[in-house]
């Protein structure tokens, strides 16, 4: 048992699995000597070497293109995109060529390319360097897409990113970097398209996502307060999606609620509520309700940034007032 | 904004000089290649015209779907680079790819029912025209949007390199191609990592519509921004199999030996237009009869009798290649539309499309 970051995790989950699969390689801005902008690849050019963590010029399609042609002649990688806005840059192969090769070609190529990308906000960085883009990748066929919100995650779903042959986004959250918690010693390794409960309830379902986890769990916990019992799910997977954790879950409250952190248009909780709403119609007791950013370019000031992303407080008002 | 201002950097296509090919250089003749690959790039020529020839003639009769961009009047490239590369060696061609992909040795007729949709195609009716791919024949695809796969092949390159193999990747793309930015992030990046890749511009002269020197900052549009990356300024006839064949020979044995990457830009000409919908009315008509006369296939046919190639061989080879087309049309022709069993398979590695439990 240690107690470890989930920054920390990051680099433990990658280090778990390059010494497993001596083939696997990776490749980013600054994660070799530099140990990665937000030091989340600390340690990795030390263990494995210059030839298998390296170094790239700022040329985010240069750096999926590698991944990708190595992939799908053998080599499984992991790629890093310093920041998840930087994907709109590289989104051509990301969203063209790696998710569509497969069924392009009829079942020829396999793509095992974990893309690890440093999401959302938080740090006052302001529109281009805060977003959460998860949605813009769900929406995509042939993306497996993930978002962990706790160190003992970021391991397991690193391990099962890396084991899956496709291609694997994994969203790193940049205000979860600091967050501790104690790990297991040995491997961990977790399951992609699992959602976990990790809070129990009965009178309401709240999914979220990422740094949406513990602001929903600490909403829930003023809740219960209040004698509201929400049960909380971490959705951590969109794709593989659990749709029967939320089923069960919603079958049980007959109340459901999103909390994303991507602005409002086509987030990724507009799925999940339409699937709630064709599934679970007649459990429902009351309308899904979506709490989500505006829908706005994310802005740089402390106050405006905290205004826009959903908060304990907001997801508090919004549930109570929805079950009042 | 004043009239001359507003015009200021405008494209004046009064101004633009015809391009008309060079001379045959008589000397490629004398290139030390094996008489035997001289016939291979002979037999692959006329494999690639009769192709498209058929595929053109399909397209008319309108079994042929979609969209298709035909190498005719190019075949010179694929043939010259086909014969010189080694079957383990990893290709990666734009949507004009038919002839890349036929030159790695895929079957014609699956490459043929791929055009007419067809169940037995080679991507089973799921990519079209183009996309070709045979991964068995170290053909890695062929990419519809320009420029992302001259990064791909970068990585194939590199996994030939982890994987201490003498492979090499050879990207093949359109003058076009050399505006786009991935274009300058993959020659950086090959260079800067010294991988074995050959990056291949077919420079026919026009991006699709628009004449490329109207749209270029330089002349040679590959070949002049070598220099930026450390390359040579390679430019070679396109439209002499002879001459890709040397220059390819000589990038693939340098990419071997670990010196890192080539760029060659092969100057050649569509007989066609850019694609199915295209005329190519847009090109001027002593421009387009120049470089008909400059016809690759005419040219190489004397050039072996001049070397002793009997007569005799050239037109065995025709009609064999005549045979090969008819049965590879029958083939396609042939098979049925793709059932919808085919529809939602193949999207993950399982085999299947499930998003969701």
């Amino acid at each position: 048992m240690a107690e470890l970051s989930y920054r920390e995790a990051v680099a433990r989950g990658i280090a778990q699995e390059m010494r497993r699969d001596p083939q696997l390689v990776m490749l980013g801005e600054d994660i070799a000597g530099a140990g990665g902008v937000f030091k989340t690849t600390v340690g990795l050019l030390d263990e494995f070497g210059p030839g298998r963590v390296r170094d790239t010029p700022i040329s985010e399609q240069a750096i999926l293109g590698a991944a990708m042609g190595a992939a799908m002649t053998g080599i499984p990688v992991i790629a890093e995109i310093m920041f998840s806005d930087f994907l709109a840059v590289c989104f051509d192969i990301l969203a063209n060529e790696m998710a569509k090769s497969r069924y392009m070609t009829g079942g020829q190529v396999s793509m095992p390319v974990v893309v690890r990308t440093h999401n959302g906000g938080g740090s006052r960085f302001g529109a281009q360097h805060s977003q959460s883009v998860e949605n813009w990748c769900m929406m995509i066929p042939g993306l497996k897409v993930v978002a962990p919100s706790n160190p003992h995650d970021v391991v397991g779903l690193m391990a099962a990113a890396v084991r899956d042959p496709d291609p694997v986004v994994f969203f790193e959250h940049k205000s979860l970097l600091a967050d501790k918690a104690d790990l297991p010693d040995g491997e961990i390794v977790d399951e992609l398209g699992t959602a976990r409960v990790v809070r129990e309830g009965s009178d309401c379902t709240i999914a979220a996502l990422a740094l949406m986890v513990p602001r929903a769990l600490e909403a829930a916990e003023r809740l219960a307060g209040d004698g509201i019992s929400a049960e909380v799910i971490d959705v951590r997977s969109l794709v593989p999606l659990d749709t029967q954790s939320l089923l069960a879950s919603v079958e049980k409250t007959g109340r459901f609620y999103t909390v994303e952190e991507n602005p409002r248009l086509c987030g990724w909780g507009a799925e999940l509520a339409s699937i709630i709403a064709d599934e679970a119609f007649w459990n429902l007791d009351g309308p899904v309700i979506r709490i989500t950013t505006p829908h706005i370019p994310l802005p740089a000031a402390e106050a405006l940034e905290d205004m826009s992303l959903p908060s304990a407080d907001r997801i508090y008002e919004t549930v109570s007032k929805a079950l009042a | 904004m004043s009239t001359e201002a507003a015009d200021r950097g405008a494209y004046d296509y009064s101004q633009r000089p015809t391009r008309l090919p060079d001379k045959v250089d008589d000397a490629n003749s004398e290139l030390a290649i094996p008489v035997e690959s001289r016939v291979a790039m002979y037999e692959l020529q006329q494999v690639l015209r009769q192709f498209e020839k058929r595929a053109y003639d399909l397209f008319m009769q309108n079994l042929v779907k979609g969209t298709s961009h035909l190498s005719l009047g190019m075949e010179a490239v694929a043939a010259g680079f086909g014969v010189a590369m080694q079957p383990d060696d990893y290709a990666f061609a734009t949507y004009r790819g038919h002839a890349h992909t036929i030159a790695r040795g895929a079957p014609l007729g699956p490459i043929m029912a791929e055009l007419l949709g067809r169940e037995n195609g080679l991507l089973k009716g799921k990519g079209g025209s183009m996309h070709l791919t045979s991964v068995d024949h170290g053909m890695m695809g062929s990419y519809a949007i320009i420029g992302a796969h001259l990064c791909i092949a970068n990585g194939a390159a590199w996994s030939a390199q982890l994987r201490g193999t003498d492979q090499a990747a050879v990207a093949f793309f359109g003058d076009g191609t050399t505006n786009i930015g991935a274009f300058h992030e993959a020659l950086n990046f090959a260079s800067i990592w010294k991988l074995p890749v050959v990056f291949v511009c077919e420079n026919n002269l026009y991006m699709e519509y628009t004449p490329i020197d109207l749209v270029t900052a330089v002349p040679h549009p590959a070949a002049d921004r070598a220099s930026a990356y450390g390359l040579d300024s390679i430019i070679v006839d396109g439209n002499d199999a002879d001459a890709v064949f040397h220059v390819a020979s000589q990038a693939l044995a340098k990419a071997r030996a670990g010196d890192g990457p080539s760029l060659i830009e092969a100057v050649t000409y569509r007989h066609g237009g850019h694609s199915r919908a295209d005329p190519g009315k847009y090109r001027p008509a002593d421009e387009v009869e120049a470089w008909m006369d400059r016809d690759p296939i005419p040219m190489y046919h004397q050039r072996l009798l001049k070397l002793g190639v009997p007569e005799v061989d050239l037109a065995t080879i025709q009609q064999t290649v005549a045979g090969l087309i008819e049965e590879a049309t029958e083939y396609a022709k042939s098979g049925s539309p793709p059932g919808e069993e085919h529809l939602l398979t193949d999207v993950w590695a399982d085999g299947g499309s499930a998003w969701r439990n």
